[in-house]
């Protein structure tokens, strides 16, 4: 009966609305593994995770246990942490370092960093007449079908054949550039600690919320009133509060009737940008202080055209959100159709003040760590989205918000209209992209 | 004072602090913190300064009460349903004095809470660093170390653990 339901996805998805069962049915959820994270390109981590050879990172792909690993050639691979011979798990721990090769804790076999074959215990009088060996690929550790990386961000898909990683990207790339050229070395590193948090509700629910701009007045008005509270109290009495007080309480300042104002850009492939509200250009002396190592870094009218990007929020589609001024990114893992792991992480811009990294930091901590005054009430929003979208009191899911008075640009951008920031465009450009994977895939 | 005295005084505080925490009293619990105290849950055990670290919680009394007042907001959605919890404090051991009264003291803690139907627990090991009060004591640091801060985080903390 589902197969006859959902023989044909296409009819799931409707330009302004989609069924319900896209959240909520397993079965739909083991398609789009297949068919979108198992096909296209999915962040696996920052290379500077994996500085030294050997060390290693696990990510989950899909469905696909995979890991990350530096070699002794300096380049990165991504494996599927498996070994080919009785299928164990090769790495144990979520990162490490496994040494000058791995080597499997069950029968010893060992591999090389990029997953070839190295040796067999006893291989000889074991295996002497055998189709096992090194010549043998199947007793490898199978690799991602593709590695890239775009200025030290890598990711891979498991599939031979599709775009490119930059062409994949397309626009959506502005994530790294903004975030690479606010350095004055002009790259990022890592900071090595990872938030890892999990909602119960399924992926796309998450991902459609990032560039939903009606949302913040009403789910975080709690902590933005709070906030802007003490911020006023702090100024009162010292003339200054901490940037990071702006940063929560702009949820309150900026209200519900504002955000018509700023702009989303919605591309083919399903990556939509946010054009930027919070004003993280003060005029403080920090600040000043670190546009001047900008200029010296780039010249001034570089400098001037990097600093005035004005983007908040970049998400890649399907599995990737990046607040590039802050220095931020959201990996996206669905674990199932109704429970996803969330990987926080931010970075360091290389060659800034450290007064720049702090604002980073307070960022992180305060909207991003497990303690987040933000994100629980999106948490929150999420798992009863998620219980309400699993009852029959209704089939679809409604995007209607100024539906219609989208702007199609050639190429296939699509850009709210003029004071239309709150427009559902990003989830209907979302959705138009998923039945087109969906489609392709078959 | 003597030993068994301090020893006493000491272990009566963390049992009124987590008291209050149980109670949801949390300008008493703010109250407990010195004018320039600070409440910190590093995200890894090997930090050894919350400035300028990533951190699950580090907060002055400011951010405290913005904490504070953002859960008694009608609309703070994850705080809507019911819950509640229990703390229980044991293993004090004081591991440093100073003249001035100051005391250092570790101890473990285990927290059940309860939200909506689901019952959950929490431990580890505080840290804390009191000043000397005319009144008793204040919190000048207080480090949590929670066992379950190591694996991915299945709930969102929202007030003080």
């Amino acid at each position: 009966m589902l197969q006859e339901q959902f023989a044909d996805l296409a009819k799931c998805v409707e330009p302004d609305r989609v069924r319900r069962e896209v959240y909520t049915e397993p079965a739909i959820f083991e398609l789009e593994m297949q068919r979108i994270h198992e096909r296209y390109w999915i962040y696996c981590g920052h290379e500077s995770q994996v500085p030294k050879p050997g060390d290693y990172y696990t990510v989950q792909i899909g469905r696909q246990p995979m890991l990350m690993v530096r070699g002794k050639d300096k380049r990165v691979h991504v494996l599927y942490n498996r070994c080919p011979h009785r299928g164990n798990m090769m790495c144990g721990d979520r990162h490490g370092n496994t040494g000058e090769f791995f080597r499997c804790s069950y029968h010893a076999w060992t591999f090389q960093h990029d997953g070839a074959l190295r040796t067999i215990p006893m291989m000889e009088s074991g295996y002497a007449g055998t189709r096992y060996g090194k010549d043998n690929p199947d007793c490898s550790m199978k690799k991602a079908a593709r590695v890239e990386s775009y200025r030290g961000f890598v990711f891979a898909s498991l599939a031979k054949d599709g775009p490119d990683l930059k062409e994949f990207l397309g626009e959506s790339k502005i994530a790294f550039d903004d975030m690479c050229d606010r350095a004055p070395e002009g790259e990022v590193e890592v900071v090595p600690n990872c938030f890892r948090v999990i909602q119960h509700s399924n992926w796309k629910i998450f991902l459609e919320n990032q560039l939903d701009a009606l949302h913040p007045s009403v789910v975080h008005q709690s902590t933005g009133r709070a906030a802007h509270e003490m911020e006023k109290r702090i100024e009162k009495k010292t003339g200054k509060a901490p940037l990071s007080y702006h940063m929560l309480s702009a949820f309150a300042t900026v209200t519900i009737d504002k955000w018509d104002v700023f702009q989303t850009l919605n591309y083919p492939q399903g990556h939509c940008i946010l054009t930027g509200y919070m004003g993280l250009r003060p005029k403080d002396s920090d600040t000043l202080a670190y546009e001047k190592v900008m200029q010296k870094a780039y010249g001034k009218q570089r400098a001037e055209s990097i600093l005035a990007v004005n983007i908040h929020h970049v998400l890649i589609y399907p599995g990737l959100s990046v607040q590039s001024p802050l220095q931020q990114l959201r990996a996206v893992r669905p674990l199932g159709v109704d429970k996803t792991l969330t990987e926080i992480w931010h970075f360091r811009l290389k060659g800034a003040p450290e007064p720049i990294y702090r604002r980073s930091l307070a960022y992180y901590n305060l909207v991003n760590s497990p303690a987040t005054l933000i994100n629980a009430d999106d948490l929150e929003n999420f798992w009863k989205c998620h219980q309400g979208l699993s009852s029959d009191g209704g089939d679809w899911v409604s995007f209607g918000r100024h539906f219609g008075r989208d702007i199609e640009k050639p190429g296939g951008m699509v850009e709210t209209g003029p004071n239309m920031g709150t427009s559902e465009a990003p989830m209907r450009n979302q959705m138009k992209a998923w039945a087109q994977y969906m489609a392709a895939g078959r | 004072m003597s030993k068994l005295e301090l020893q006493h005084a000491v272990e009566q505080f963390l049992y009124r602090q987590a008291e209050i925490l149980d109670g949801k009293r949390w300008q008493d619990y703010i109250g407990l913190f010195a004018k320039d105290g600070i409440y910190w849950m590093p995200a890894d055990p090997s930090h050894k300064t919350w400035e300028g670290m990533p951190a699950i919680f580090a907060e002055d009394i400011n951010l405290m009460t913005v904490r504070m007042d953002r859960v008694m907001h009608p609309d703070a959605w994850s705080q809507r349903p019911h819950w509640g919890t229990n703390h229980v404090v044991s293993n004090v051991v004081i591991e440093k004095t100073s003249p001035n009264g100051d005391v250092h003291v570790r101890s473990r803690f285990h927290m059940l809470e309860l939200r909506r139907d689901d019952v959950r627990h929490f431990a580890g090991s505080y840290r804390h660093h009191l000043k000397k009060a005319k009144d008793g004591y204040r919190i000048k640091l207080q480090r949590v170390d929670m066992t379950n801060a190591q694996a991915a985080y299945d709930y969102v903390l929202q007030v003080w653990v």
